[in-house]
């Protein structure tokens, strides 16, 4: 059970004088339960990479193999690759449309086939996931805010069950406690319900705390695929590509130039806490 | 001199239902007093729904005042005669560039404030040459805005209020869809606007990193202005800001930590260097 895919690239206006490769010889496996955090600078490749992954996108060069089918393959069923690789886009909830929270929410379901009542099942249990309380279900989505509208759109893609869940900056303009809920939330279908989460983001300190695979686009190509410790020993590397390390890194990086010996891979908050409490101790100077 | 006079502001937003009566009203901003002086840096925080974005709105009279006034300039954001020079000395950018860029070609869309007023044409194209460099995205100049993320329209909008020099930029959030390079060219590139030519910077921002290097900080909540004060006044209160549902710069972080944990820090410190500076102080 996997997303395979192999020299994968992508031309845009290809025959024309403007053509050029938004993603170019990819090469990457997707297991079932992985927790995968995909970072790369603005304009780097990372949203043509997932609009392939469901479909959206169909490769001009290479080949995509889900479950070991070709997707690429004439007459395959594009609709269920869709139903099993969910998908949250940048800002989701410009694209609520309906008049209630729950019809909104149904909107997906239905139009994989199922039932209305089925439909209504299946949102009330993603819509519950969300932390969306059941006074909002007949309101307008239009008079929640923001976090929640967000988390309406997320419970669209929910509500269609799928295996592979990727979301595309699902934080991004949302404050410290409505950025930390939707974590929480994408944290929990992973931990809880066993989905394989794809994680667009700009903060590196997002992805070192939640993912078990780090994805570094840069130009179009895939440059790192490993570890978060391994990816973020790279410090250098990341700069030049327009990213980070996690701050609690450079943080540590100092100190062991200033002859505290502490932990180099401590890239989360609470890493970087223990590892400095450890090396006072050991220098008795606590 | 303060280029920003706010006082008493109370601002309604008013829910009509079909028939136009009003069923419900709310108190985005509610009784706020602000002074912000020309040239000075200021950050504002606050949740979303906090009323940060509906203050920023009234000072280049995108939003007008239900009770109190907005003053820019001495000019009182209600006098209709003087709402186009109020927003031509405050430019304003916000979180989503794509319903800032009207450009079909970059430097078009730069080139286009200048042009409305009236700038002659030599300087038009200095003023592009000069605003795209500084967002680092003078290699775009001649792309289509269409064909590029939504991190380098952010850029290019920002460029766009540049070029028509204002007195005041407020950014709303500006940053909240770069990525770290980009978000650290915006910051320094408002940095410079600030230093170099004494433009006066308004920053809403939820990124608390960014906040650090500005001359006074004000916290919301609920409409109000609830704290105020320089940076490191600010984030010592950790306790408080949290309970408004902000966070506290990434090292001042670590250093409440290690203090919970009995390491002896001081409470004031806000960058890399002055945590790193003070565990090395220890013995």
């Amino acid at each position: 059970m996997s997303i395979k895919l192999e020299h994968l690239s992508h031309q845009y206006a290809q025959n024309s004088a403007s053509s050029f490769y938004a993603i170019e010889d990819i090469n990457l496996t997707i297991e079932k339960g992985e927790f995968i955090g995909l970072i790369g600078h603005t304009g780097s490749g990372k949203s043509t990479l997932i609009q392939h992954l469901n479909g959206l996108l169909k490769g001009t060069e290479g080949s995509y193999f889900f479950d070991g089918e070709d997707v690429y393959a004439e007459g395959y069923n594009m609709k269920k690759l869709r139903s099993k690789v969910g998908m949250s886009f940048q800002y989701p909830e410009h694209q609520l449309f309906e008049v209630t929270v729950l019809k909104d929410v149904c909107f997906g379901p239905m139009n994989m086939g199922l039932s209305e009542e089925e439909a209504i099942i299946e949102s009330k249990k993603a819509l519950e996931a969300v932390g969306l309380a059941e006074k909002y279900y007949d309101k307008s989505p239009f008079e929640l805010s923001g976090g929640q509208k967000r988390r309406v759109a997320i419970a669209g893609v929910l509500a269609m069950n799928p295996e592979y869940f990727i979301l595309d900056e699902p934080t991004a303009g949302l404050d410290p406690v409505g950025r930390d809920r939707i974590l929480d939330l994408i944290y929990n279908l992973y931990k809880e319900r066993n989905m394989t989460i794809v994680l667009v983001s700009h903060s590196m300190e997002d992805v070192a705390r939640y993912a078990n695979r780090i994805l570094v686009m840069n130009k179009g190509h895939l440059m790192f695929d490993d570890k978060p410790v391994e990816v973020f020993r790279h410090k250098k590397e990341l700069e030049r590509m327009g990213l980070s390390a996690p701050e609690t890194s450079y943080v540590m990086e100092e100190l062991q130039k200033r002859g505290l010996s502490v932990n180099q891979d401590a890239i989360t908050m609470e890493q970087a806490c223990d590892s400095i409490l450890e090396a006072l101790k050991e220098g008795k100077r606590l | 001199m303060n280029i920003i006079k706010v006082k008493d502001l109370v601002f309604l937003y008013r829910k009509k239902d079909e028939n136009g009566n009003i069923t419900q009203e709310i108190r985005a901003v509610d009784g706020v007093d602000m002074e912000v002086e020309k040239g000075s840096f200021i950050a504002i925080l606050g949740h979303n729904g906090s009323g940060k974005s509906s203050l920023a709105k009234h000072i280049n009279g995108i939003l007008f005042p239900t009770e109190g006034h907005v003053k820019v300039n001495e000019m009182d954001t209600r006098d209709e005669s003087k709402i186009w020079h109020i927003r031509q000395i405050a430019g304003m950018v916000f979180q989503n560039p794509d319903n800032q860029i009207i450009g079909s070609i970059v430097e078009e869309d730069v080139a286009f404030g200048p042009e409305n007023l009236g700038v002659p044409t030599d300087e038009i194209w200095e003023r592009v040459d000069r605003c795209l460099k500084a967002v680092n995205m003078e290699a775009f100049r001649e792309s289509s805005p269409n064909k590029l993320s939504g991190g380098q329209k952010q850029r290019v909008a920002i460029a766009g209020i540049m070029a028509m020099e204002p007195e005041c930029i407020v950014l709303d959030e500006p940053t909240a869809m770069l990525d770290p390079r980009g978000r650290q060219d915006v910051i320094d590139t408002i940095h410079e606007l600030n230093e170099k030519k004494g433009i006066t910077i308004l920053l809403i921002t939820h990124n608390m990193d960014e906040v650090i290097g500005a001359d006074k900080v004000f916290v919301m909540d609920q409409g109000k202005v609830v704290m105020s004060g320089k940076p490191r006044e600010i984030f010592t209160r950790v306790e408080e800001i949290k309970s408004y549902g902000l966070e506290i710069p990434h090292a001042t972080e670590l250093a409440y930590r290690l203090r919970q944990k009995g390491v002896n820090l001081p409470k004031d410190i806000l960058t890399r260097e002055e945590l790193v500076e003070a565990i090395c102080q220890l013995n």
